[in-house]
């Protein structure tokens, strides 16, 4: 400790020992805590998951089974199913709450009244508890008695039956995700809308562009970062999504709204532990493959532009 | 004409915004105070009469008082894995960004990454958890909760010591300060904002997951309050008004936070988009 200290008066003694600390004042350990909690709890049960994954497994016994349970997987229709709607949900959200959160951000970065009441109205449902919004949407979509199919029937629409009816079930779900989660969206796009510089938009109005071509030259490539993130970052959410559809739907009616971690827990709840741990490497593989790719190439063609 | 529009536009988003974002909100108020009978027919209107505090005590009685468990429950959950994401997700932040010549600064970045991307696998969790004694307990929750929500807190944390001057490390080690003091008593308390940012932003994560304890706290006297309103759903098929005023409850602890870190949360929530 005084080492650093005795050798001050000397500028060439004090660099040598500052560069000598420098490793110790960063020490690796600091690391520790948080690699144990991060390893025992999340990496070594993702490494387990392939392995039990390839078994037929009780928590006490595993038998190897090798790829039975991913060839189930791919076999069962009601287990494609949920392949395909986890795809179909996480694309519908994720692209409307780019659509809806852009709109939403460039009408509340815009000189309008009541711009601070209308920001914290659509960001509200963010932070409000998942599976309370999805029971009080399960009430207004009602087929009958729900507020919105008798609002619907006012205008003389009549309204689909929401979520018993086969088709709309996962859409019906996806639309009360992106009713809960543009907000985040929208806060994403407003930080990246303010950020862009005002010059831009002074050049285009002396060289006269229409507020269109403002919005198609500038706004848009200018938000790309931000349109990165929110496809990122509802992608994720979108795929791995139970909550939700758990608390709406229960993936009803039949299989029609199950996605693979509805599936997870069915088979978990059923007993079936190394079907269910298939699922889970599905999932893993499935978010991976999409979200690695997606995020190289998004981010690359940002590097050479 | 330009202020015309202004208050055309305004106006009209704020008369569709009530539509969309303050009705719904409006039925959860107003069944919640219903009596049993008007609130099963789910229809949204002014209740005939009040029954806020009736329903309010039969709520909490139920089931031996299960939501004051719950509530108890969910705040020790919240306060005990905040209190661990801030300060174990700050030390690795901090020694990730000041020491990027280290052999595992390649390493924890990639762990990092991994763990915003993939999804935890459910049995094999519970498989550890089971042989470390730590399913179905409290603190195996709060492990959880730490596990998965490290790797945002560390981004956040990395990005922000990034911002603090070199020159006040060096200084401090000339001093004579050790790691352990020149983190705690020099890097974490100019951390401040971003330490709020993390708890605002984790707490009210925490505070609502359910996926979570639905998987690795099953069982009655462990509920968390995400779970009561599982649990009285199918008790409750019956009596909207409870549920309702169940879900009213649970809103109110988010609904204080956003009122006093609006900021804080919109600025954690954004971090990502900065960067690009």
């Amino acid at each position: 400790m005084s080492d650093a200290i005795t050798a001050g008066g000397v500028t060439a003694g004090r660099t040598v020992a500052r560069r000598a600390r420098r490793g110790a004042s960063y020490p690796n350990w600091f690391y520790l805590p948080a690699a144990i909690v991060f390893g025992v709890l999340f990496l070594l049960p993702t490494i387990a998951s392939l392995f039990f994954s390839l078994t037929r497994w009780t928590l006490f016994e595993a038998n190897f089974i090798g790829l039975a349970n991913f060839i189930q997987f791919f076999r069962e229709p009601f287990l494609v199913q949920g392949l395909i709607n986890t795809l179909i949900y996480g694309v519908v959200t994720s692209g409307l709450k780019v659509i809806i959160g852009m709109l939403l951000a460039l009408l509340l970065t815009s000189d309008i009244i009541g711009r601070g009441y209308l920001r914290a109205v659509v960001f509200f449902p963010v932070l409000v508890s998942t599976v309370g919004v999805g029971i009080a949407f399960v009430a207004l979509m009602h087929p009958t008695q729900g507020m919105i199919n008798e609002t619907l029937a006012m205008v003389g629409i009549k309204g689909p039956a929401w979520l018993t009816d086969p088709r709309f079930a996962l859409y019906s779900v996806a639309l009360v995700d992106v009713w809960k989660g543009v907000g985040l969206a929208t806060v994403i796009y407003m930080a990246g809308i303010v950020s862009i510089p005002q010059d831009y938009f002074e050049a285009a109005r002396i060289d006269g562009a229409t507020a269109w071509q403002n919005f198609w030259a500038i706004t848009l490539p200018l938000l790309k970062p931000a349109t990165v993130t929110v496809i990122i970052l509802s992608l994720i959410g979108g795929l791995r999504s139970f909550d939700l559809i758990w608390a709406m739907t229960r993936g009803g009616p039949g299989f029609t709204s199950d996605v693979i971690a509805s599936v997870i827990y069915k088979q978990y709840q059923a007993g079936f532990y190394g079907l269910s741990t298939a699922g889970n490497v599905v999932l893993f593989v499935l978010v991976a493959l999409i979200i690695v790719p997606l995020s190289m190439f998004l981010n690359r063609n940002e590097v050479e532009r | 004409m330009n202020s015309l529009r202004r208050y055309l536009v305004g106006g009209t988003a704020i008369f569709v915004s009530v539509f969309v974002f303050l009705v719904p909100f409006a039925f959860i108020v107003l069944t919640a105070v219903k009596d049993r009978k008007s609130a099963a027919t789910r229809s949204f209107d002014w209740p005939t009469s009040w029954h806020l505090w009736d329903n309010l005590v039969q709520v909490i009685q139920t089931r031996d008082y299960m939501l004051v468990t719950a509530f108890v429950n969910s705040t020790i959950l919240t306060v005990a894995s905040v209190t661990l994401l801030v300060v174990l997700g700050a030390m690795v932040g901090f020694v990730l960004q000041r020491n990027p010549s280290s052999r595992w600064t390649g390493l924890v970045n990639f762990f990092v990454l991994a763990g915003l991307i993939i999804p935890p696998a459910v049995v094999p969790t519970i498989w550890v958890m089971q042989s470390f004694g730590l399913f179905k307990t409290l603190h195996g929750l709060i492990l959880i909760e730490v596990a998965y929500g490290l790797s945002f807190s560390v981004l956040l944390f990395r990005a922000f010591v990034a911002t603090i001057p070199k020159e006040l490390d060096e200084a401090a080690i000339i001093d004579g300060a050790g790691p352990l003091r020149l983190f705690f008593q020099v890097i974490l308390p100019l951390l401040k904002p971003v330490v709020v940012t993390v708890i605002v932003v984790q707490s009210v994560a925490i505070f609502n997951d359910f996926t979570n304890p639905l998987y690795y706290l099953p069982g009655k006297d462990n509920v968390t309050v995400q779970l009561t309103l599982y649990n009285f759903q199918s008790q409750f098929s019956t009596s909207y008004n409870l549920l309702f005023m169940n879900i009213l409850l649970i809103t109110i602890p988010p609904l204080i936070v956003y009122l006093f870190f609006n900021r804080q949360i919109v600025a954690g929530m954004t971090a990502g988009a900065v960067k690009g």
